[in-house]
């Protein structure tokens, strides 16, 4: 399903902002170019990916995402399904569906321009060295969804000592790594639950700071690193470590469609695609439009969304009743209904909305009893026909 | 029975036609299709096929192979040692998914694949590009690869990782085909085939078609929806082949043989209504010279008047293996996958012992073994620059020539382990099992803890008896204590059957968390009268009994029931079958054979 006859330009793409680190990979890949002929960079620009919008079913999934382009500090999704039901189909549509944002220009960490971040050492080099306060030079660039790959060293997941300029300038400069390009935007692991462990710990460790830390090859640097953590994988592959489970926000489970006519929905906008991909993305740009200017309206209505007590006490009872751990499960539960209730148009949080959210918010959160033969949805159905009475 | 094929093959061995004719559909679209995984042994047959491949594919394609482990380094590509060292600046070299831009890849082995190798090449099969973040290069190669996977597992629970054969459309399995049928296959020369490649695009397929492709898999269980997509590639594929402007019955049978069939998780039922469905004028086979040309059959004026929907659930079911349903019954069909999983999650990585695979920065030290030579691929690019700059402070001054080594250079070896196993006893102490069964049990678990000593395997064991199970001995791979808690142990009272399974699945659990693998080893007759609650009846007590060896099986643990009742007990067997288990009757069974079996089991968990 994922994989489409134009799939890898759109990588680029959505990989080459605007900014520093983009340049860097354009003279990397001239000089790859002569040893590796049809490097990547050379491919010509291609339609992108599959629409976000002309994804058939997978509701939940849609609107996880959606939930976390709203309020990008609800803390990420993860997506866990079997083979085949458009798991990072949905992610990697999401660059393309998102509002482009503006960052300072030639940030690497891509700053934005009102609020640069105080840890960052690109836009905070001139305030310290006393320049004026001239707001810096800004840029358009699209929303970053990193991919991080299987495979990915340590060192370029976190950023190491950038070895040309050592080489050929005897410079001691830092190069940014994923985590930087992804701050401000959506980091995604596709198959989490067969990355390293010692790189699990790593973004473990930022994702709750926000924050890189570096200190190797003799260099010091602190870079603000907020993302959305999107993983996706296959429950028969093994099993997230808890602490991991814990960090996402949101969980979905995705299924194939039960019914045929979604199913042969699917295989027929999959092939109108991959026959024509521009044909497809015309006809379903103005679904796309109608899509992002929901979630820039969303976006601007979220600080006025109301929290009535009845919400917040509602809340409470469903995580007690639940048993979960902690206070994270009631907080990200008035967080993700906030969102909804924002993307829907919504003064206040509804009871509807937190039915809404609840699974999504509390299915990995549930204490595993390994013989409750009810699935952990089923108990949080349970939980919610007796506190909504519905 | 299979009427599509050729005359006198047996339903589940793909005809030799199929396969050649598989051979050139990849030739057509490789990289749309995915590729295929091979079942087949090592020899002359499989070796004809790749010629095949080879010829179809044309002498300018790239046709690589891949042995069934690779590290990142050459998977992916890094830093190139040789010539970082001679220019004394990082110099990249592709991996093997970006060296075989553009051709087929072809996976020695995959059985024995591992499921982070797979993960990786699952996600350049899915981009059409690796995504290289190692050694200080970040860069994206385009690697549009198809692979054929060799899978030569032999039986369900050996075979190549799900997450790999699931992107590769065609499945062929030559294993149980004789030599004597590669004769009648059809012939494409490369002429006809480039002419097929540029026909291809613009190959119609009806909305019935995508309807019955969709309908075969969803009624064979398979819930991928890459298998329709891939099965929709290979119809048009072999319609281009076949010279035809639009996909034809033929087409979509031998898509249905080659995608769908192979992969059926249960049987079609055979009174299945046909996907709603179809203007037969979209689906009017081919004529039928060119048809028999491609099918080698004469089956499609049979065909002619039934619906498309019908055509591929015949091809499908003529395809099925002929064990299909036996496997079912044993449930292995449905079970096998999440046996697995078990496996795959298992590995635990270890600072000394293992097999390496690939290494990471580190200090040496605590016995970590150095990795000779990725610490000098870190090294290679410094070369130059630790030439022309002053010695490290402190450092002698290094003599010209030899290769400057500091210590954040220094790659130490990663190696991963196979985790060991927990046998879990759930012995049943009730009075039912009579007094001198739980004596043999105690004398069975004893024989196998000396084996365990040797294995360095752990056992636990829980004792059921009157309302509730007890743990009297957790995980351990103390003899001593083991065998003390054994002799202590106490028998008579109800059979709470329900309580046992309940606290072995917590041990299981446990175990599983800790990064082994349980294996279970029930000893009961199976007639339990205490219920979960500890209340007394028989029947609510069988009820939950099942209930929860249903739960057990669902998480994947390997179990093995041991019925020690005088003669074989129904409740017993039921019980087994419930749990999954390995079902052994032993009316007078000795401790030695007890242990025997017990170590057969285990060998079949891990």
């Amino acid at each position: 399903m994922d994989k489409t006859a134009v799939g890898r330009g759109e990588q680029l793409e959505t990989f080459a902002p605007a900014v520093e680190p983009s340049l860097k990979g354009r003279a990397r890949s001239r000089r790859a170019g002569s040893a590796a002929p049809g490097s990547a960079a050379a491919e010509a620009a291609s339609p992108g990916p599959f629409p976000f919008s002309a994804i058939v079913g997978q509701d939940e999934m849609k609107l996880a995402l959606l939930i976390c382009c709203v309020d990008a500090a609800i803390g990420g999704v993860l997506v866990i399904g079997d083979r085949g039901t458009g798991k990072s189909t949905g992610v990697r549509a999401l660059a393309a569906l998102l509002p482009k944002v503006k960052v300072v220009a030639g940030c690497p960490y891509r700053c934005a321009p009102e609020r640069p971040s105080a840890a960052c050492p690109h836009c905070q080099a001139p305030r310290a060295a006393g320049a004026k306060h001239a707001a810096p030079r800004s840029a358009l660039v699209p929303v970053a969804v990193v991919d991080l790959p299987l495979g990915a060293t340590e060192d370029r997941v976190a950023g190491a000592l950038d070895l040309e300029r050592a080489l050929a300038e005897g410079v001691k400069a830092f190069e940014p790594g994923l985590l930087a390009r992804a701050n401000r935007g959506f980091l995604y692991i596709d198959e989490v639950n067969l990355l390293e462990d010692h790189l699990v710990d790593l973004l473990l460790d930022v994702a709750a700071s926000g924050e890189n830390i570096v200190e190797r090859d003799g260099i010091s640097v602190r870079h603000p690193a907020r993302f959305v953590l999107v993983g996706s994988g296959n429950p028969e592959e093994g099993e997230l470590r808890p602490q991991l489970l814990d960090r996402f926000g949101l969980a979905v489970e995705v299924q194939t469609p039960k019914d045929l006519a979604s199913r042969v929905e699917v295989i027929r906008r999959r092939d109108d695609f991959d026959r024509d991909p521009l044909a497809f993305h015309r006809r379903w740009l103005p679904e796309q439009q109608r899509l992002q200017r929901r979630i820039v309206a969303a976006r601007r209505r979220l600080p006025q969304v109301a929290t009535p007590d009845l919400a917040l006490q509602r809340a409470a009872e469903l995580c007690m009743k639940l048993g979960t751990d902690g206070l994270r499960g009631e907080l990200t539960l008035i967080r993700a209904a906030r969102a909804l209730a924002s993307l829907e148009g919504d003064a206040q949080i509804e009871d509807r909305h937190l039915l809404q959210v609840a699974r999504i918010v509390l299915r990995h959160r549930l204490r595993r009893d390994p013989l409750d033969e009810t699935g952990s949805t089923a108990r949080i159905d349970r939980a919610l026909s007796d506190i909504f009475a519905v | 029975m299979n009427q599509t094929a050729g005359p006198g093959s047996a339903a589940g061995a793909a005809s030799w036609s199929d396969a050649v004719l598989a051979a050139a559909v990849l030739a057509i679209d490789a990289r749309g299709i995915g590729g295929a995984r091979l079942r087949s042994p090592a020899g002359s047959l499989r070796d004809q096929w790749f010629a095949q491949l080879r010829d179809f594919l044309g002498p300018e394609a790239v046709l690589q192979r891949m042995p069934c482990q690779v590290d990142d380094a050459r998977l992916l590509g890094g830093i190139d040692l040789a010539a970082s060292l001679r220019s004394g600046r990082p110099v990249i070299e592709r991996g093997l998914l970006a060296q075989c831009d553009g051709g087929v890849l072809v996976a020695q082995m995959a059985e024995r694949m591992s499921a982070g190798m797979a993960g990786r090449i699952a996600a350049a099969l899915d981009q059409d590009s690796v995504g290289l973040e190692r050694d200080g290069f970040s860069q994206r190669f385009a690697a549009r690869v198809a692979i054929v996977a060799c899978d030569e597992g032999l039986g369900v629970e050996e075979q190549a990782p799900a997450c790999l054969i699931d992107r590769l459309g065609i499945w062929l399995d030559l294993t149980e085909m004789a030599w004597d049928r590669v004769r009648r296959a059809p012939e494409f020369d490369r002429q006809r085939l480039a002419q097929a490649q540029q026909r291809y695009p613009t190959i119609a397929a009806s909305p019935a078609l995508s309807e019955a492709l969709c309908g075969a898999s969803q009624a064979l269980g398979i819930d991928s929806l890459r298998v329709p997509l891939m099965a929709l590639r290979v119809a048009r594929a072999a319609a281009a082949l076949d010279g035809a402007a639009s996909v034809g019955s033929v087409h979509a049978a031998l898509a249905a043989r080659l995608v769908i069939a192979p992969r059926a998780r249960v049987p079609p039922a055979p009174t299945q209504a046909p996907p709603p469905e179809p203007s037969a004028a979209d689906a009017e086979p081919q004529a039928p010279a060119q048809a028999a040309d491609v099918d080698g059959g004469d089956a499609e004026s049979s065909n002619s008047e039934q619906d498309l929907g019908e055509i591929v659930l015949d091809a499908v079911r003529a395809a099925l293996p002929a064990d299909l349903l036996e496997q079912m019954g044993r449930g292995l069909g449905r079970h096998a996958p999440s046996a697995m999983a078990g496996r795959t999650g298992v590995q635990l990585r270890s600072k000394l012992r293992g097999r390496p695979v690939g290494s990471r920065r580190g200090e040496l030290r605590a016995g970590a073994r150095l990795h000779v030579l990725e610490t000098l691929r870190a090294a290679a690019p410094w070369q130059g620059l630790r030439g022309r700059l002053a010695p490290a402070p402190g450092a002698a001054p290094a003599p010209r020539r030899r290769i400057a080594v500091r210590r954040e250079d220094f790659r130490i070896v990663r190696f991963s382990q196979r985790a060991q196993t927990t046998v879990i006893f759930a012995v049943d102490a009730s009075g039912s099992a009579a007094l001198h069964r739980l004596a043999e049990a105690k004398g069975a678990v004893e024989t196998f803890l000396a084996d365990c000593y040797v294995r360095r395997d752990q056992v636990a064991l829980i004792a059921f008896r009157g309302r509730d199970a007890q743990l009297l001995l957790p995980p351990t791979r103390s003899l001593a204590r083991a065998r003390r808690c054994l002799a202590e142990a106490p028998g008579g009272g109800g059979t709470p059957v329900a309580a046992g399974l309940r606290a072995a699945a917590g041990v299981a659990d446990t175990a599983r968390r800790q990064g082994a693998t349980p294996l279970l080893v029930v000893l009961t007759d199976g007639k339990a009268n205490v219920a979960l609650d500890g209340a007394g009846g028989r029947e609510r007590a069988a009820a939950d009994a099942l209930a929860l060896a249903r739960v057990l099986r669902g998480t994947g643990l390997r179990s093995l029931l041991i019925d020690f009742s005088p003669r074989p007990a129904p409740e017993a067997q039921n019980l087994a079958q419930a749990l999954g288990a390995r079902y052994l009757p032993l009316p007078y069974a000795e401790a030695a054979q007890l242990a025997q079996a017990v170590r057969a089991a285990r060998l079949e968990a891990v």
